[in-house]
């Protein structure tokens, strides 16, 4: 067993685990606060991977921004009620099948294919490629994506806003 | 470890969040399980373009987080003025479209 592995083995069960308490617990609050786990190791994961670039991102957007837009989400919601929210499960049994077979049909395509060889070498820093890629190739991507982040803000602002 | 262990775990994950997805009732609750798909394809995106030494998915992963952020903020706004008006976010209550 390398550390490598050890680290993988690590990872995918706090992954795993945090995911199924995600879907699995009653109290929705309870369920972010599993899901922020998740996601930060979903960045461990891409640290695993050589990504640590990722991981930063993954941090900042995911776990710092999604988690506390959520809570918020379920702080407004649940005060106007004011009673907590509970989520509990409906179909537990065909959402399970239909997930199962879900997960078998992607593994028999996993199993199908040519086994992969080992990965490459890292050539060079790969931040610094990112980074050079962002700014030449795919440049108007980037641009676009500002777009797209303004558009939603100013539509998430039109939803927001008080009917006065 | 070999390219299939990240895509067996990103299956897994991907089918947790998909039994996520189907079983909530509550509107945000079923958002949390489209963030763990999202997750899952993420994982398989990184790892495609580490075993295959192009830095394509990584650029593509970086869109694909922001894009994600901007869904989630729209959606719950989304969710939270159905609250407002409905006074619910169980998602089998909200049949306004249905014929």
């Amino acid at each position: 067993m390398t550390a490598e592995t050890v680290a993988f083995a690590g990872v995918a069960v706090v992954l795993l685990g945090s995911s199924l308490a995600v879907v699995l617990t009653p109290n929705l609050f309870h369920a972010v606060l599993y899901l922020a786990v998740a996601l930060v190791s979903t960045g461990a994961v891409f640290l695993l991977l050589d990504a640590p670039f990722l991981f930063g991102v993954q941090l900042l957007l995911y776990a710092g921004g999604v988690v506390t837009i959520v809570v918020f989400a379920i702080m407004l919601t649940e005060r106007l009620v004011g009673q907590t929210i509970r989520s509990a499960s409906r179909y537990v049994v065909n959402g399970a099948v239909i997930s199962a077979a879900v997960f078998v049909g992607i593994v028999g395509f996993l199993v199908q294919a040519p086994p992969g060889g080992a990965r490459p070498a890292l050539a060079g820093d790969l931040t610094i490629a990112l980074g050079r890629a962002l700014v030449g190739p795919f440049a108007l991507v980037l641009e676009l994506l500002g777009v797209l982040l303004v558009i939603a803000l100013v539509g998430a602002l039109y939803f927001a806003r008080s009917e006065a | 470890m070999p390219l299939n262990a990240y895509l067996t775990l990103a299956a897994l994950v991907f089918a947790i969040g998909l039994f996520g997805v189907l079983t909530r009732r509550n509107a945000v609750g079923i958002l949390l399980g489209i963030e763990l798909m999202l997750n899952a394809v993420n994982i398989n995106l990184v790892a495609f373009a580490r075993f295959a030494g192009d830095l394509g998915g990584i650029i593509f992963t970086l869109f694909t987080i922001a894009i994600t952020v901007a869904e989630v903020a729209v959606g719950l706004a989304i969710v939270i003025v159905i609250f407002r008006v409905r006074r619910t976010v169980e998602a089998d209550h909200l049949d306004l479209l249905r014929g």
